[in-house]
């Protein structure tokens, strides 16, 4: 046996053993920690940003109630977008009787983004009609909501059963090898920009349904919707997929052992096992198609219309923020109204994921592990 | 006897809520081989981990009583367990290289410990391979992937990268159980020719493995010591039924 | 088994299989429609000159400059960012700890998060506050940091890809065994040391699909920087962190929807969406291939 270098030379002792402070490891462990928190931060600050900037709004709110100090008020308004402030206090807050005052309006075009800070009280954002770079901006959500709801609903239709069906046919019917060329498509299709997929809705898609079904606006809810469907398909497909193949086998074997067929197996027992997985999946697949903006910027027509027709166009709240937020000034009523519906969109896509993650998710989970009655 | 190198009073671990090891003291003597035998499950292994605290990784285990190396207590608070480990070195179960070149996983425990010379460093890595028996076999491939060795000389080439960091203690587990048995001999062979200058605790399933090459053996069953004395005397005329029962195969 | 019973199996085995050949034919076509539009218009020079003729004619070189620019200082914040907090998530944290699941938790939100917010907080943070501050603070008042340039898109779409990458490290980083950790600190490696030495090495395909997927999403995604500095035309190449942009993405946007004449930029339009399909295609395409190599090696 050959001698030693000599690396280690200290001896077992007390002392070579002391507990000895190694300042990388200590940095390393700190930045690192120090790093991970900032996902945290990140969205404690999204949270924070995006609703100040929408808190003036609320403001104004209380001004109107409160009448006597809105004429102090607004003189703070005015400086704060450099208008005259002399003309400011002659004008009138809190503006309902919109029609006399156009002529006014249209002498002090400048000074009416400032005063339409009034109009935007949680009635008026309650209000029918979208209009914000009129003379007389008005700004109703309803038309947005409406909106949004409305493409939702035909992205959803659309998505929805296309999406799990062939989740289920990749998760119980497929052979493996066309299992291995469908999923990786799919996964494929999600990595598509949306401008792309907004694109082809607007050149290719738009034209195809108006020759097909023959209505007047090429823009639509309907064309915004499937192409949606496009956008919204590869996750509910990945996410069905996973709860279907996360099935215990002992499920599927039970059933087939009993004498059922493949498909009852899959439709009766898989599926069903399945189900708080594919409500998880629908529920991500709504926040995505509520916060898509590209698409819905170039294919719905952006017309802020109420209505059921599938054929209207309509405006979206996120295709709204994309389309108006470049051209607001800094700090107007527009521009808050615009962080509002950003805020309401966090709030609603914020939501849809916790309810995904910790009801449904635990539901699965303790559904397999035989926790649940 | 020789000088007691590693004692343990009173050991005891908890997984969780759930004892795995009950109470259990111990003596290791310098310079010789103690094997650690019993069935599956037995907390041999686990024990063996304790002496040089592998068992701080994972969470929710607690550990009560002393484990002295050289008289100090390894799991005072003042230990450090990184300077612990250079002096308690360990091969594993499942030969474990790195996806390094065989000179790389050699030089890896040279490298932390602060050395960047090159020449000491392939000194050390001559040495290293020399002791482990597995020099002639790499000496032309040193900055291949250590990878693409066999079962057997990967495990000696893990023994080599644990010498290079020159412990004191090396303790073994279970070093042979993957392997066939020409690089079993291989192992025992030179197991018997470390122990002229390393203390070494190894755990073994294979009782005929524990017979050859131990000077010492302990018998644990389902967390507790059950016997320990000259693997001699344990393999002939053992004082538990236990013990006799199963080394005579009748149970485990 | 009665005989409408295997009727019905088949039909709704039909049905799916229908579903799941729906969806893969409406990839293809899309592909295809767009490469037919792009291939004629497409071309070296395409991609190496810069628009004419306010943007009727010519190339988008200063498109994909900018795009190009966009996703290497977006990267540069995001992938170390990322992957240390994958780090702390599978080295550091405990699986249960209350902190690790908030941090998962901001995790999966942050990847829910509609692009658009992003681009709010971005006009909100970066340029408003930052910007803005920074503004006040070294140039007395003097506006350039405050209003939409790269550095502020960067950093916006940073955010944005920013879970992308962590789950990638982090899928990566466990597929290093134990025994190979085991074996560094057995050594008298400190935690760090095996990190660095074993854990990073070990996931380096990981962090490179996460870069490539990370990429992939910063050069296809326009509502973050719509607001935050894509600019409809400029006439030369961003030359500062505070200058604006043009951008693939936007620029088939603002082509398809804001141009003079939609028809006669036609060919323009779907040559730039194929030069935009065509690289995120790719990219994601190969992170795919190193991914599943990846998952085929952990088993």
């Amino acid at each position: 046996m050959e001698e030693p270098i000599g690396i280690n030379k200290f001896v077992f002792s007390r002392e070579s053993l002391k507990k000895k402070f190694r300042l990388s490891e200590f940095l390393s462990e700190k930045i690192i920690t120090g790093v991970a928190f900032l996902s945290i931060t990140i969205i404690v600050l999204i949270f924070f940003f995006v609703f100040k900037e929408s808190i003036p709004i609320f403001q104004s709110k209380k001004k109107e109630i409160a009448k006597v100090e809105t004429v102090q008020k607004q003189e703070q308004y005015g400086t704060d977008s450099s208008v005259a402030t002399n003309l400011s206090g002659q004008e009138q807050y809190g503006v309902t009787g919109t029609d006399s005052l156009m002529t006014e309006n249209q002498i002090l075009e400048e000074d009416t983004v400032v005063h339409g800070s009034d109009e935007a009280t949680a009635k008026s954002l309650m209000g029918k009609q979208w209009l914000p770079v009129s003379d007389n901006p008005r700004y109703g959500l309803i038309p947005l909501f409406v909106g949004t709801l409305k493409i939702t609903l035909i992205a959803m239709l659309f998505a929805a059963p296309i999406a799990i069906l062939a989740a289920l046919f990749s998760a119980a019917f497929a052979p493996h090898w066309l299992r291995e060329i469908i999923k990786p498509a799919i996964e494929l299709l999600a990595g598509f920009p949306s401008v792309v997929i907004g694109f082809f809705a607007l050149m290719v898609m738009a034209s195809f349904f108006q020759n097909l079904f023959g209505y007047d606006g090429r823009l639509n809810a309907f064309v915004g919707g499937v192409a949606m469907a496009l956008a919204a398909i590869p996750i509910i497909y990945t996410i069905t997929e996973d709860a279907l193949t996360a099935v215990p086998r002992t499920y599927t074997e039970a059933s087939l052992a009993l004498g059922a067929t493949r498909w009852q197996t899959a439709l009766f027992v898989t599926l069903p096992a399945a189900t708080p997985g594919i409500f998880a999946a629908i529920l991500l697949g709504i926040g995505r198609v509520f916060g898509e903006t590209m698409i819905a910027l170039m294919a719905t027509g952006n017309a802020a219309m109420i209505g059921i027709n599938p054929f209207e166009s309509v405006r979206t709240l996120a295709a709204t923020i994309g389309a108006e937020m470049a051209e607001v000034v800094f700090g107007d009523t527009h521009y808050n109204v615009l962080f509002l519906i950003g805020s309401l969109l966090f709030i609603f896509t914020f939501s849809l994921n916790a309810l995904a993650e910790f009801y449904v998710k635990g539901k699965l989970v303790k559904r397999f592990q035989g926790k649940q009655s | 006897m020789k000088e007691i190198k590693i004692k343990t009073k009173n050991l005891s671990l908890y997984y969780g809520a759930k004892m795995a090891l009950n109470s259990i003291s111990l003596d290791i003597p310098e310079k010789e081989v103690t094997a650690f035998i019993g069935p599956s499950g037995c907390g041999k292994s686990t024990f063996l981990r304790t002496l040089n605290r592998m068992n701080d990784l994972i969470p929710n285990v607690k550990i009560t009583g002393e484990v002295l190396v050289d008289g100090l207590n390894i799991y005072d608070k003042q230990i450090d367990v990184v300077n612990l480990r250079k002096k308690v070195g360990m091969v594993f179960q499942k030969s474990n290289p790195f996806t390094k070149s065989i000179y790389e996983n050699v030089a890896y425990g040279p490298k932390i410990n602060g050395i960047n010379n090159r020449k000491k460093l392939e000194e050390i890595v001559e040495t290293s391979l020399k002791n482990a028996f597995i020099w002639e076999e790499v000496k032309d491939r040193l900055h291949d992937s250590a990878m693409g060795l066999s079962g057997g000389q990967q495990q000696r080439m893990c023994i080599a990268r644990a010498l290079a960091v020159e412990p004191e203690i090396i303790l073994m587990d279970e070093p042979a159980s993957a392997l066939d048995p020409i690089s079993t001999a291989k192992i025992e062979e030179l197991i018997f020719e470390l122990k002229k200058k390393y203390t070494i605790v190894i755990v073994t399933h294979n009782m005929q493995q524990a017979a050859r090459v131990s000077d010492l053996t302990a018998f644990f069953y389902l967390g507790e010591l059950i016997e320990f004395g000259k693997t001699r005397k344990i393999f002939t005329t053992p004082d538990k039924k236990h013990t006799e029962e199963y080394i005579t195969g009748r149970f485990g | 088994m009665s005989r409408r019973k295997s009727i019905t199996g088949g039909l709704f085995i039909g049905l799916t299989a229908f579903s799941a050949i729906l969806i893969i034919a409406v990839i293809i076509i899309l592909l295809v429609v767009i490469i037919i539009g792009g291939k004629d218009t497409f071309s070296w020079e395409f991609l190496t000159a810069f628009p004419e003729d306010g943007m009727m004619k010519g190339g988008i070189f200063p498109a994909i400059f900018g795009t190009v620019l966009l996703v290497l200082i977006m990267s540069i914040a995001a992938v170390p960012f990322g992957t240390i907090t994958a780090i702390y998530l599978t080295e550091y944290a405990h699986e249960k700890s209350i902190l690790a699941q908030t941090i998962r938790f901001a995790v999966r939100t942050l990847a829910t998060v509609p692009s658009i917010i992003f681009g709010l907080f971005g006009l909100g943070f970066f340029i408003k506050y930052v910007g803005s501050g920074m503004d006040d603070l070294f140039l007395g008042g003097q506006l350039k940091w405050g209003q939409p340039n790269i550095l502020w898109a960067s950093l916006t779409m940073a955010l944005l890809t920013l879970p992308v990458v962590i789950v990638s490290v982090e899928e990566a980083i466990r597929t290093v065994p134990r025994e190979m950790r085991e074996a560094s600190l057995a050594l008298g490696a400190t935690k760090w040391e095996t990190i660095k030495r074993i854990v990073i090495p070990g996931s380096r395909s990981g962090i490179m699909t996460g870069t490539i997927l990370a990429v992939s999403r910063g050069a296809g995604e326009v509502a973050p920087i719509l607001f935050t500095g894509a600019a409809y035309y400029l006439a030369t190449l961003p030359t500062s962190l505070s200058d604006q942009f043009m951008n693939l993405g936007y620029h088939i946007y603002i082509m398809a929807t804001q141009s003079a004449n939609v028809d006669q930029t036609l060919p323009i339009q779907f040559a730039t969406t194929m030069v935009l399909l065509l690289l995120t295609f790719m990219l994601n395409l190969t992170a795919v291939i190193i991914r599943s190599r990846l998952r085929r090696k952990a088993k």
